[in-house]
């Protein structure tokens, strides 16, 4: 709300551009499209706040009716005043996960089961680093004793086997195996899951920076400092699109940014605000780092989806051609790999598929996850219409 | 609250504004600051089907990024559900694709 009530103060002094798609970066220049209407946008300094949306680990059947994204399941949620479905199975792993299961208690649906996929161990091993922020662990506990008491199921160090039911009438319950190795089902009719976030880095990628892969999320992230700068003139990070923080951390990256914005433009900052707010960003990446160990993402369980998985939901793609691509056709990487089996060229631009693609082909090469590389960012960033015109045509 | 059997159900603010549309050739309400996408799915269980002879989908991301969402008009428009608002009068089809019409 406070932000709300700031943007609302700045009304007439900036020129806002809601429903804008910002589809390609040049030197100097934003390509933006609004109801058809294509723009170019000149800036001398930008700072993308793109943000991030939910990494995903295919399941055989994840593409059923009724599976939604994590995040998804909490939009519906908050912005619709609706639940994804009468009984709603959570499966993934963060603080998202217990997050979202209780927000829909709280709203009166039946939570079929918890289902995380992190073993119970890691979060004794992250302790240390979540101590950084006591409050968030204290929240955390609240939260999964209140799930606990409503009685739903919670499994931790599960192992998915399959989303059940069929193409045509949806989700009708899903199958894992618990840690101690034994099949257990639930019925539900909508699944929510979701690993953490996955940064937008699209934009930052056709501006140039450089990227660098994050060994403790599995991750490629747009190089930077703290302060936000890349090391592209005038480009600068803030928020999920540059390190997942939360919604507090993405404040402080933002105050950060800007006044690194400020400073190379020759405008002085407040030296001491700037000096508190690095200290600030540190705690809450020494927890984001914390939270990585606790909730890690399941490499292994992304490189052993089965063959006969849809990798890609774009354009129905299985993980057993990805291998095809590897092994038969030789692809070094995923750009390669792309190119030959499509996984990654559909309307999502490989943002459901491709954290998942790359440990799949990892695996298949025998090399090491960086080895295999990333996406590169193409231009338009999401689907553009043909019938687009520019403004000045 | 919604249609029996829809997929999404409505947990709160059910005394939004009607709006009326049409599914498939049949009448339908929703409710005003409803996306298409939960117009149509409080009012049944599916938005399209794959063009790759996979089934049907209802949605993933909901927030403008999978792109597994989009719908048609009954004019072969096309429309991406989870960040169109509903509007007064839509006639949307999800069962099958007519042939799209540019723009």
């Amino acid at each position: 709300m406070a932000v709300h009530g700031a943007f609302a103060a700045l009304a007439g002094k900036v020129e806002y551009l809601p429903e804008t798609l910002a589809w390609n970066i040049q030197p100097g220049a934003l390509h933006v499209a609004r109801d058809g209407v294509a723009r170019k946008l000149p800036f001398d300094a930008i700072i993308l706040a793109t943000g991030a949306t939910d990494r995903l680990l295919p399941v055989p059947g994840w593409t059923r009716p009724g599976v939604y994204s994590l995040g998804g399941a909490q939009v519906s949620l908050k912005a619709q005043a609706c639940a994804i479905g009468a009984k709603v199975a959570f499966l993934g792993t963060g603080p998202l996960l217990y997050l979202v299961a209780s927000q829909y208690l709280k709203a009166g649906a039946e939570v079929a089961a918890v289902l995380d996929t992190s073993p119970n161990a890691a979060r004794f091993k992250a302790l240390p680093l979540m101590a950084s922020r006591p409050e968030l662990l204290v929240k955390g506990a609240a939260l999964l004793w209140k799930l606990r008491r409503a009685g739903v199921p919670i499994l931790r160090g599960v192992t998915p086997i399959a989303i059940e039911g069929d193409a045509e009438q949806g989700v009708t319950g899903l199958r894992v195996k618990d840690a101690q190795g034994r099949e257990r089902q639930f019925g539900a009719d909508a699944v929510a899951m979701g690993w953490h976030l996955r940064p937008e880095t699209q934009l930052a990628d056709l501006a140039g920076c450089a990227f660098e892969h994050d060994a403790l999320s599995g991750l490629w992230m747009a190089k930077m400092e703290p302060d936000g700068r890349t090391g592209v003139k005038g480009v600068y990070l803030a928020g999920d699109s540059a390190r997942i923080l939360g919604a507090d951390g993405a404040e402080i990256a933002g105050r950060l940014a800007a006044s690194s914005v400020l400073m190379d433009l020759g405008i002085a900052v407040p030296v001491a605000e700037v000096t508190e707010l690095h200290a600030r960003r540190a705690v809450m990446d020494r927890f984001r780092r914390g939270l990585l160990k606790a909730f890690p993402w399941p490499g292994h369980l992304a490189a052993a989806v089965p063959d006969d998985t849809l990798l890609c939901r774009c354009e129905a793609i299985t993980a057993g051609e990805l291998r095809r691509s590897a092994s038969a056709l030789g692809a070094p990487e995923v750009n390669r790999a792309k190119a030959l089996t499509r996984v990654g060229m559909g309307r999502c631009q490989g943002r459901y598929c491709g954290p998942a693609g790359q440990e799949v082909l990892a695996a298949a090469r025998g090399v090491p996850l960086p080895e295999v590389g990333r996406l590169r960012g193409q231009a338009p960033v999401k689907p553009l219409s043909i019938a687009t015109i520019a403004e000045d045509a | 609250m919604g249609v029996n059997g829809a997929r999404l159900k409505r947990v709160a603010e059910t005394g939004r504004a009607p709006v009326s549309l049409v599914i498939d050739g049949t009448p339908a309400t929703a409710l005003e600051g409803d996306t298409l996408l939960t117009a149509v799915l409080t009012n049944g269980r599916q938005l399209r089907v794959s063009e790759f002879g996979d089934g049907v989908r209802s949605g993933f991301c909901l927030m403008g990024a999978c792109q597994d969402c989009w719908v048609y008009t009954e004019e072969g428009g096309r429309l991406r559900a989870c960040s169109t608002p509903v509007a007064e009068g839509m006639r949307i089809v999800t069962r099958g694709a007519t042939w799209p019409r540019l723009g």
